[in-house]
């Protein structure tokens, strides 16, 4: 019998907010000592108040939008109940019964489009390290604002499942709600997967697979669960309902908690919050804050740059700005520069941040469109104008310096022709290549560009060199 | 009140403070006595005054502050024992508008653990006893600090009042107890019993005294976001311009709430609620009820009988709503970050089952247990989301009473101050107690308890008067009509 998996997944975004989503201490706790962001509110000292914070409830907004989502005109929220010393007031302030984004659509680059069912503003939990005898407890990442993401079961695959992720971390990326970096857990996925036999028109049992912060991780939790719910159902036996653990070396998931025993977090309305009433006007404004997303720039440069080459460069926002910066006969170029010497770079991550102007690119460009500068030649001005010593002072004037400027004045070249012909040395070869042996024009051509320093345009020399030896 | 000034010194105040609170030390009323501090900042005051220096609205004035307020002096225990050697870094917004006008705290008073309770016996500490009879209980679960207003140890005490636990131990005791409107002093800094019902508010010896504390500590707190915009001192016909508004304000799309104003009201129509006046109410009391409704009739004031249905379900809706935001807000008592930690844990269960099994009193985890039983899965619609359709009911039953009175006037409590132990082990009578106070916390409107004469045993009777939302100072002032004989305070 054949199955057919079906997925959903929620995701939890980091908000890169300046502060707490509750409190007025720093939200970034990189490179900190444990507990040494968090204030009275967060630690839960007796009489502390949650304040909202402004800026949070801007970023939801964007992040809604971003996966066209609606956005509630009223929300509020409410505590969900549990006692472990992550969680120090004993409850976790989330939105449980009026989320803050109502449903919307995610779509990969394959066109797909996964459904969201809502996504909602709550609190993050602090962070336990157990030793042999005690365990240590740090609250730095207590109330970081997140949000979390609750995709429709409209995901059949793990190859959608890992392009769903992806997709959603561009747009968190794009709408700038988010640093972004999955390794220290600015984004983690909880996938649940099941499995029914084909035209079944129920869904089967499902299992969860928590904390996932890698697409490839999703890819591959997905596969495995994939082909070890089919040996369970292929046996005979019932996938149990259970939440799973992930685990990157063995590549398995194992059993972890079954459902059965899942807590009852005694959801309750949160007193201490007024309800969020947004303006449409607000809504609005904060809308139209979003920057161009993945899918704009796909249909901008459908066709203009090779589709492999875009999918990579949608990774990052910054060059696809850019991108849209640079006149479009350039932006074939420009991308390929992108894609093979930039990303390749050792220090790539640090130029993402400081690239050159749209004017120096247009120039390089230009130099190269106008075969003054040879691919190599480009390459060697691009990554100059990344050096803090050259960058300001212009392509033209790096690649003139440097004296990469390919003589393609064909009066010029012609002159140097005449001379390395003139030489005696050449005569052999001039002699062979009129009888025929095409491959000797590549030595013709070397002594030209030898004699002109470099600076000949090759090409223009071989045309030269063709029409007078005919 | 006596404030400090050349001839009276704020450490002659404070001394008489302190030695009146040390010479009725039987009483239980403190649970700490600030007398370095009080007197540090007694001379400070003094000091200022000498060299002519601006000092605030209330400068030397000694008062009591319940031990559920946070500050820096003195342990905040809120009477618990889970909270035992807990040192507050943050004081309560509070506290500072009182002190940033040179009020000088003597010391913290006593209260049932948590404000769980009528009568401060749910204290670690012990009770509380009554100012008028050494053998009845002081009321709660504010008793400490009106005994101490009643007994003239200081001219104020602060209070919280979640289901009346201001208005019935200043009935108890024959002083001023005023519940504002909700939202209108900050909570920030005050150990949360239920957030959606408690209030901040006041015992006085007057009136006068009342409305200068209520200009003092009233007003929007950015740090508690449930807070209205100042209405009390900018009177009628504030608008929102008028207030500060942070980034979420400015946000939000305004709200019919925030472009309220003060109420100011100028009563002709006194409300009597029928359902307050029958036999389960103690006679003296509804004597006393006659007495000031004769009083109004004769000062021509119209008498409007309410018919106030929703009400019986106030105190099963408070039962329901109070313990469930209880047992919420006691989770963060865990032994884990401050506070009591049971010295048998030995692993997390028992962090958690030891420390509150042993940190937390009978009465709480009652509270607890209900909680956490009407918010349980299954439970919630029943429970939880009923009592919230009730409190709606409430809300609207006090707004149609308003259409056809300016203020209400009804008991505060069915009986006067009970013996101690009485109704230690019956909850439920216990609960009855709140029959009459519990429906305004509900609802969100202000309630001023007044005294109204004695019992022939001489125990003091009060009455409440209640009125619309921002009504405050209006209602205060209308006390003063129903102050016929100089009342308030003991001696």
């Amino acid at each position: 019998m054949k199955y057919i998996p079906t997925i959903g997944i929620e995701c939890h975004v980091q908000l890169c907010t300046k502060t707490k989503l509750f409190s007025e201490v720093d939200n970034d706790a990189r490179g900190k000592e444990p507990n040494a962001c968090v204030s009275p509110v967060d630690y839960a000292l007796p009489g502390m108040l949650p304040r909202l914070n402004g800026e949070a409830i801007k970023l939801a907004i964007r992040a809604g939008r971003a996966m066209n989502c609606k956005i509630n005109a009223s929300s509020r929220f409410d505590r969900k109940h549990y006692f472990y010393p992550d969680s120090p007031k004993g409850y976790q302030i989330t939105q449980f019964y009026q989320p803050i984004i109502g449903a919307g659509y995610v779509e990969l680059p394959s066109g797909t489009k996964i459904r969201i069912e809502h996504a909602h503003l709550e609190g993050d939990a602090g962070k336990l390290t157990h030793f042999d005898t005690y365990s240590l407890v740090d609250l730095n990442r207590v109330d970081t604002p997140l949000i979390e993401i609750v995709s429709m079961p409209d995901i059949h695959s793990a190859k959608d499942a890992h392009d769903y992720c992806k997709e959603l971390w561009r747009l968190m990326c794009y709408a700038r709600v988010t640093y972004g970096d999955l390794y220290n857990g600015n984004m983690r996925f909880d996938i649940n997967t099941s499995l029914a036999p084909e035209g079944a028109d129920k869904l089967g049992t499902r299992t969860e697979v928590k904390n996932l912060n890698s697409f490839r991780s999703v890819e591959r939790a997905v596969e495995y669960e994939i082909a070890r719910q089919t040996k369970i159902l292929e046996s005979g036996e019932k996938v149990v309902q259970e939440t799973r653990g992930w685990n990157d070396a063995t590549g398995k998931t194992t059993g972890q908690r079954s459902k059965e025993e899942a807590k009852d977090y005694r959801y309750m309305p949160e007193p201490d919050l007024p309800p969020i009433n947004l303006s449409d006007v607000f809504i609005e404004t904060e809308s139209a804050k979003l920057p161009l997303m993945p899918k704009d720039y796909r249909e901008k440069f459908k066709g203009k740059i090779a589709d492999d080459i875009l999918e990579i460069l949608l990774d990052y926002p910054s060059l696809m700005k850019k991108l849209d910066e640079v006149e479009s006969k350039f932006a074939k170029i420009i991308s390929n520069l992108f894609a093979s010497v930039l990303l390749s770079e050792e220090k790539s991550a640090e130029y993402l941040n400081d690239l050159p102007t749209a004017k120096d690119l247009n120039e390089l460009a230009e130099m190269n469109e106008k075969k003054e500068l040879s691919s190599t030649a480009t390459k060697e001005v691009f990554l100059r104008l990344f050096d803090p010593q050259m960058k300001g002072r212009g392509a033209k004037n790096i690649a003139k310096e440097l004296g990469l400027i390919q003589e393609n004045d064909l009066g010029a070249l012609e002159a140097i022709v005449d001379v390395v012909l003139a030489k005696p040395e050449t005569k052999k070869a001039q002699e062979d290549f009129k009888a025929g042996q095409e491959k000797v024009i590549g030595f013709l051509v070397g002594q030209v560009m030898k004699e002109s320093h470099g600076k000949a345009n090759p090409s223009a020399v071989q045309e030269i060199l063709r029409k007078k030896l005919s | 009140m006596k404030i400090a000034n050349k001839k009276v010194t704020a450490e002659r105040l404070v001394r008489d403070a302190l030695e009146k609170a040390k010479h009725f030390s039987d009483y239980n009323i403190f649970t700490f006595l600030n007398e370095e501090g009080a007197l540090k900042k007694a001379r400070e005051i003094d000091e200022k005054i000498k060299r002519g220096e601006k000092v605030g609205k209330l400068a030397g004035v000694p008062y009591a502050l319940k031990d559920n307020f946070l500050s820096p002096e003195g342990e905040t225990t809120a009477s618990a024992h889970i909270l035992e050697g807990f040192k507050s870094p943050i004081m309560a917004t509070s506290v500072k508008k009182l002190e940033d006008e040179g009020a000088i705290m003597i010391g913290r008073t006593n209260l049932d653990a948590f404000a769980h309770g009528s009568s401060t016996e749910n204290s670690y500490f012990g009770p509380t006893l009554n100012a008028y009879d050494r053998e009845r209980v002081a009321g709660g679960s504010s008793g400490g600090s009106a005994v101490a207003v009643a007994l003239d140890i200081v001219e104020f005490a602060t209070g919280t009042d979640t289901g009346g636990s201001i208005r019935q131990p200043a009935s108890f005791n024959g002083v001023y107890g005023l519940k504002p409107t909700y939202g209108c002093i900050s909570r920030y800094g005050v150990v949360a019993m239920a957030s959606s019902t408690d209030c901040i508010g006041f015992f006085t010896k007057t009136p006068e005294d009342m409305d200068l504390l209520m200009s003092v500590a009233s007003g929007r707190d950015p740090k508690d976001m449930t807070t209205l915009p100042d209405y009390y001192n900018a009177g009628d016909g504030l608008t929102d311009a008028a207030c500060p508004s942070d980034t979420l304000q400015a946000a939000q799309a305004k709200s019919s709430r925030s472009t309220e104003h003060a109420a100011s009201v100028k009563p002709s129509r006194i409300g009597i609620v029928k359902d307050f006046d029958n036999e389960s109410v103690d006679k003296e009391i509804r004597l006393a009820l006659k007495n000031k409704i004769d009083l109004l009739k004769s000062k021509g004031y119209e008498i409007v009988e309410l018919e106030m249905p929703a009400l019986k379900y106030a105190l099963a809706a408070y039962y329901i709503i109070v313990p469930a935001e209880v047992a919420s807000n006691l989770s963060r008592y865990d032994g884990v970050r401050y506070g009591f930690r049971s010295e048998k844990t030995k692993d997390l269960d028992s962090l958690y089952i030891d420390t509150r099994s042993e940190g937390f009193m009978p009465e709480n985890k009652r509270r607890i247990m209900i909680g956490n039983f009407v918010l349980s899965s299954g439970f919630y619609d029943a429970y939880f989301l009923k009592a919230a359709k009730a409190r709606t009911l409430i809300i609207k039953e006090y707004e149609k009473a308003f259409s056809k009175c300016d203020f209400i006037l009804t008991p505060v409590s069915p009986n006067p101050a009970f013996k101690l132990g009485e109704k230690v082990n019956d909850p439920v009578s216990m609960y009855l107690e709140d029959v009459m106070s519990v429906s305004l916390n509900l609802a969100g409107v202000p309630g001023l308890a007044i005294p109204a004469g004695k019992t022939k045993n001489g125990l003091p009777v009060g009455l409440q008067l209640i009125g619309p939302r921002r009504s405050d100072k209006s209602l205060i002032e209308f006390s003063k009509v129903l102050n016929d004989n100089n009342e308030g305070g003991k001696n």
